[in-house]
Protein backbone atom coordinates (compact mmCIF):
# COMPACT_ATOMS: atom_id res chain seq x y z
CA UNK A 1 0.00 0.00 0.00
CA UNK A 2 1.56 3.68 -0.86
CA UNK A 3 0.37 6.80 0.99
CA UNK A 4 1.39 10.31 -0.26
CA UNK A 5 1.39 13.32 2.06
CA UNK A 6 2.42 16.49 1.32
CA UNK A 7 4.36 19.17 3.71
CA UNK A 8 4.81 23.22 3.22
CA UNK A 9 8.02 25.12 4.90
CA UNK A 10 7.39 26.99 7.71
CA UNK A 11 3.87 25.49 8.23
CA UNK A 12 4.17 24.72 11.91
CA UNK A 13 0.76 24.21 12.69
CA UNK A 14 0.46 21.04 10.36
CA UNK A 15 4.28 19.77 11.39
CA UNK A 16 3.36 16.39 12.33
CA UNK A 17 0.11 15.82 10.93
CA UNK A 18 1.43 13.15 8.48
CA UNK A 19 3.81 11.13 11.21
CA UNK A 20 0.46 10.94 13.26
CA UNK A 21 -1.68 9.56 10.41
CA UNK A 22 1.59 6.80 10.18
CA UNK A 23 1.00 6.19 13.56
CA UNK A 24 -2.78 5.83 13.86
CA UNK A 25 -2.34 3.12 10.59
CA UNK A 26 0.49 1.26 12.39
CA UNK A 27 -1.40 1.01 15.53
CA UNK A 28 -4.28 -0.12 13.66
CA UNK A 29 -2.72 -2.94 11.65
CA UNK A 30 -1.05 -3.78 15.14
CA UNK A 31 2.65 -3.40 14.83
CA UNK A 32 4.16 -3.59 18.26
CA UNK A 33 4.08 -0.50 20.33
CA UNK A 34 8.22 -0.25 20.13
CA UNK A 35 8.04 -0.17 16.59
CA UNK A 36 5.40 2.30 16.16
CA UNK A 37 6.97 4.59 18.25
CA UNK A 38 10.53 4.49 16.66
CA UNK A 39 9.30 4.53 13.38
CA UNK A 40 6.62 7.88 14.12
CA UNK A 41 9.82 9.22 16.06
CA UNK A 42 12.08 9.15 13.09
CA UNK A 43 9.46 10.48 10.75
CA UNK A 44 8.51 13.34 12.79
CA UNK A 45 12.04 14.60 12.96
CA UNK A 46 12.38 14.20 9.05
CA UNK A 47 8.97 15.85 8.68
CA UNK A 48 9.70 18.97 11.20
CA UNK A 49 13.35 19.13 8.93
CA UNK A 50 11.20 19.91 6.11
CA UNK A 51 9.01 22.33 7.36
CA UNK A 52 12.24 23.87 9.67
CA UNK A 53 14.87 23.63 6.58
CA UNK A 54 13.17 22.90 3.00
CA UNK A 55 10.47 24.78 0.96
CA UNK A 56 8.18 21.82 0.54
CA UNK A 57 8.12 18.19 0.35
CA UNK A 58 6.83 14.78 -0.12
CA UNK A 59 6.65 11.94 2.27
CA UNK A 60 5.59 8.49 0.33
CA UNK A 61 4.88 5.59 2.77
CA UNK A 62 5.16 2.34 1.30
CA UNK A 63 3.65 -0.24 3.65
CA UNK A 64 4.67 -3.72 3.41
CA UNK A 65 3.60 -7.09 4.81
CA UNK A 66 6.73 -6.88 7.21
CA UNK A 67 8.14 -3.21 6.68
CA UNK A 68 7.93 0.28 6.40
CA UNK A 69 9.45 2.11 4.24
CA UNK A 70 9.30 6.05 3.91
CA UNK A 71 10.76 8.49 1.33
CA UNK A 72 10.86 12.25 2.24
CA UNK A 73 11.66 13.72 -0.54
CA UNK A 74 11.71 18.10 -0.53
CA UNK A 75 12.66 21.02 -2.63
CA UNK A 76 15.43 23.53 0.04
CA UNK A 77 18.35 24.54 0.18
CA UNK A 78 20.34 20.45 0.27
CA UNK A 79 22.92 19.72 2.90
CA UNK A 80 26.31 20.62 1.81
CA UNK A 81 28.01 18.27 4.17
CA UNK A 82 25.69 15.38 5.41
CA UNK A 83 28.20 14.01 7.46
CA UNK A 84 28.70 16.72 9.75
CA UNK A 85 24.98 17.61 9.40
CA UNK A 86 24.29 13.68 11.04
CA UNK A 87 26.95 15.06 14.07
CA UNK A 88 25.18 15.85 17.72
CA UNK A 89 24.55 19.20 18.29
CA UNK A 90 25.22 20.87 14.50
CA UNK A 91 22.24 22.99 13.40
CA UNK A 92 21.22 26.11 11.34
CA UNK A 93 17.89 26.52 12.15
CA UNK A 94 16.33 30.15 12.45
CA UNK A 95 15.39 32.21 15.22
CA UNK A 96 11.70 31.02 14.20
CA UNK A 97 12.67 26.97 14.52
CA UNK A 98 14.21 27.49 18.18
CA UNK A 99 10.92 28.90 19.45
CA UNK A 100 8.90 26.06 17.86
CA UNK A 101 11.13 23.61 20.40
CA UNK A 102 13.42 22.83 17.89
CA UNK A 103 17.22 23.45 16.42
CA UNK A 104 18.80 21.30 18.95
CA UNK A 105 20.73 19.61 15.97
CA UNK A 106 19.40 16.37 17.40
CA UNK A 107 16.96 15.54 14.47
CA UNK A 108 18.96 13.59 12.26
CA UNK A 109 21.52 11.74 15.18
CA UNK A 110 17.45 10.38 16.22
CA UNK A 111 16.27 9.58 12.46
CA UNK A 112 19.42 7.12 12.43
CA UNK A 113 19.09 6.10 16.17
CA UNK A 114 15.17 4.36 15.20
CA UNK A 115 15.54 3.24 11.86
CA UNK A 116 16.99 -0.26 10.65
CA UNK A 117 17.88 1.19 7.04
CA UNK A 118 18.73 5.04 6.57
CA UNK A 119 19.77 6.52 3.26
CA UNK A 120 20.35 10.36 2.93
CA UNK A 121 21.00 12.47 -0.51
CA UNK A 122 21.18 15.75 -0.75
CA UNK A 123 22.03 18.49 -3.54
CA UNK A 124 22.58 21.79 -2.97
CA UNK A 125 20.13 24.70 -4.21
CA UNK A 126 18.14 21.60 -4.92
CA UNK A 127 16.95 19.43 -2.19
CA UNK A 128 16.91 16.29 -0.16
CA UNK A 129 15.86 12.92 -0.01
CA UNK A 130 15.75 10.85 2.86
CA UNK A 131 14.45 7.41 3.06
CA UNK A 132 14.15 4.84 5.35
CA UNK A 133 13.31 1.30 6.37
CA UNK A 134 12.02 -0.09 9.66
CA UNK A 135 11.12 -3.84 10.20
CA UNK A 136 8.48 -4.94 11.99
CA UNK A 137 9.97 -7.97 13.88
CA UNK B 1 2.80 10.17 43.65
CA UNK B 2 0.02 10.83 41.56
CA UNK B 3 -1.10 13.63 39.25
CA UNK B 4 -3.44 14.92 41.81
CA UNK B 5 -0.56 15.23 44.07
CA UNK B 6 1.58 17.17 41.30
CA UNK B 7 -1.31 19.57 40.69
CA UNK B 8 -1.52 20.45 44.33
CA UNK B 9 1.86 20.60 44.73
CA UNK B 10 2.46 23.29 41.87
CA UNK B 11 -0.81 24.99 42.48
CA UNK B 12 -1.56 23.62 38.95
CA UNK B 13 -4.73 23.61 36.66
CA UNK B 14 -5.78 20.78 34.97
CA UNK B 15 -6.33 21.76 31.14
CA UNK B 16 -7.39 18.26 30.20
CA UNK B 17 -7.60 14.79 31.01
CA UNK B 18 -9.33 15.25 34.76
CA UNK B 19 -10.27 11.69 34.47
CA UNK B 20 -6.60 10.39 34.48
CA UNK B 21 -5.69 12.16 37.97
CA UNK B 22 -4.76 8.86 39.88
CA UNK B 23 -2.36 8.00 37.57
CA UNK B 24 1.17 7.25 39.36
CA UNK B 25 4.05 9.18 37.97
CA UNK B 26 7.48 7.53 38.58
CA UNK B 27 10.05 10.18 36.93
CA UNK B 28 10.06 13.34 35.39
CA UNK B 29 12.15 14.76 32.17
CA UNK B 30 12.45 18.67 32.13
CA UNK B 31 13.36 20.50 28.56
CA UNK B 32 11.99 22.87 26.09
CA UNK B 33 13.90 20.77 23.16
CA UNK B 34 11.53 18.60 21.44
CA UNK B 35 14.22 16.44 19.81
CA UNK B 36 15.59 16.53 23.39
CA UNK B 37 12.61 14.41 24.98
CA UNK B 38 12.11 12.38 21.09
CA UNK B 39 15.11 10.17 22.24
CA UNK B 40 13.62 8.95 25.35
CA UNK B 41 13.07 5.46 25.54
CA UNK B 42 10.76 3.92 28.27
CA UNK B 43 8.58 6.53 28.97
CA UNK B 44 6.24 4.36 31.38
CA UNK B 45 4.56 6.69 33.86
CA UNK B 46 7.04 10.05 32.85
CA UNK B 47 5.70 13.22 33.25
CA UNK B 48 7.09 15.76 30.90
CA UNK B 49 8.47 19.29 32.46
CA UNK B 50 8.43 22.34 29.48
CA UNK B 51 8.10 25.96 28.80
CA UNK B 52 7.44 25.02 25.77
CA UNK B 53 3.88 25.48 25.06
CA UNK B 54 3.03 25.11 21.54
CA UNK B 55 1.08 22.05 19.12
CA UNK B 56 4.69 20.75 18.44
CA UNK B 57 5.06 19.81 22.33
CA UNK B 58 1.59 18.35 21.93
CA UNK B 59 3.09 16.45 19.08
CA UNK B 60 6.04 15.46 20.66
CA UNK B 61 4.24 13.93 23.34
CA UNK B 62 2.13 11.99 20.83
CA UNK B 63 4.97 10.79 18.59
CA UNK B 64 7.35 9.62 21.88
CA UNK B 65 3.78 8.44 23.73
CA UNK B 66 4.30 10.47 26.98
CA UNK B 67 1.06 10.42 28.25
CA UNK B 68 1.25 13.23 31.25
CA UNK B 69 2.61 16.94 30.80
CA UNK B 70 3.11 19.71 32.89
CA UNK B 71 4.24 23.08 31.07
CA UNK B 72 5.24 25.35 33.35
CA UNK B 73 5.63 29.45 33.84
CA UNK B 74 1.88 29.62 32.66
CA UNK B 75 2.22 29.57 29.53
CA UNK B 76 -1.22 29.99 28.06
CA UNK B 77 -2.34 26.67 25.81
CA UNK B 78 -4.70 27.02 22.90
CA UNK B 79 -8.09 25.19 21.92
CA UNK B 80 -5.97 23.52 19.29
CA UNK B 81 -3.43 22.09 21.42
CA UNK B 82 -6.20 21.03 24.26
CA UNK B 83 -8.11 18.94 21.38
CA UNK B 84 -4.40 17.23 20.10
CA UNK B 85 -3.90 16.58 23.58
CA UNK B 86 -7.22 15.20 24.29
CA UNK B 87 -7.88 13.05 20.92
CA UNK B 88 -4.43 11.31 22.73
CA UNK B 89 -5.82 10.37 25.81
CA UNK B 90 -2.91 12.72 27.86
CA UNK B 91 -3.07 14.79 30.94
CA UNK B 92 -1.66 18.51 30.69
CA UNK B 93 -1.44 20.36 33.88
CA UNK B 94 -0.26 24.29 33.21
CA UNK B 95 1.34 26.01 36.30
CA UNK B 96 2.51 29.09 37.06
CA UNK B 97 5.50 28.26 38.67
CA UNK B 98 8.90 28.56 36.55
CA UNK B 99 10.70 25.63 35.84
CA UNK B 100 13.25 25.66 38.34
CA UNK B 101 10.65 26.24 41.15
CA UNK B 102 8.69 23.41 39.61
CA UNK B 103 11.45 21.10 39.18
CA UNK B 104 12.58 21.54 43.04
CA UNK B 105 9.04 20.81 44.29
CA UNK B 106 8.73 17.89 42.71
CA UNK B 107 12.15 16.76 42.97
CA UNK B 108 12.16 17.60 46.89
CA UNK B 109 8.74 15.72 47.16
CA UNK B 110 10.75 12.10 46.07
CA UNK B 111 10.25 12.28 42.11
CA UNK B 112 13.39 11.29 40.91
CA UNK B 113 14.82 12.28 37.55
CA UNK B 114 14.74 9.68 34.66
CA UNK B 115 18.09 9.69 33.73
N1 LIG C 1 15.50 18.62 4.84
C1 LIG C 1 16.56 19.43 5.06
N2 LIG C 1 16.88 20.41 4.15
C2 LIG C 1 17.94 21.20 4.35
N3 LIG C 1 18.75 21.13 5.43
C3 LIG C 1 18.49 20.20 6.35
C4 LIG C 1 17.38 19.30 6.23
N4 LIG C 1 17.39 18.46 7.28
C5 LIG C 1 18.44 18.83 8.03
N5 LIG C 1 19.11 19.86 7.48
C6 LIG C 1 20.34 20.50 7.99
O1 LIG C 1 20.98 19.63 8.91
C7 LIG C 1 21.05 20.27 10.20
C8 LIG C 1 20.91 19.22 11.29
O2 LIG C 1 19.59 18.64 11.24
P1 LIG C 1 18.99 18.02 12.58
O3 LIG C 1 17.63 17.56 12.29
O4 LIG C 1 19.95 17.04 13.14
O5 LIG C 1 18.97 19.27 13.58
P2 LIG C 1 17.99 20.53 13.61
O6 LIG C 1 16.82 20.29 12.72
O7 LIG C 1 18.78 21.75 13.33
O8 LIG C 1 17.54 20.54 15.13
P3 LIG C 1 16.60 19.42 15.87
O9 LIG C 1 16.30 18.39 14.85
O10 LIG C 1 17.40 18.92 17.00
O11 LIG C 1 15.41 20.16 16.31
C9 LIG C 1 19.98 21.33 10.17
O12 LIG C 1 20.18 22.37 11.10
C10 LIG C 1 20.06 21.81 8.73
O13 LIG C 1 21.18 22.64 8.55
MG1 LIG D 1 15.74 18.51 12.90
Amino acid sequence: MNFVYHVEGGDFTNAGSTSSQVKRMLKKIGVSPEIVKKTVVALYEAEVNIVAHAYRGDITVDLEEDHIKIVLADEGPGIPDIDRAMQKGYSTASQKVREMGFGAGMGLPNIKNNSDSLNITSEVGKGTTIELINYFQ
Amino acid sequence: MTLKEIKDLVQGEIICGEDYLDQQIECVFASDLMSDVLTLKDVNNLLLLTGLSNLQSIRTCEMSDISFLLIVRGKEVTEEMKELAEDNDMVVIRTEYSMYKTSGILYNAGLPAVY
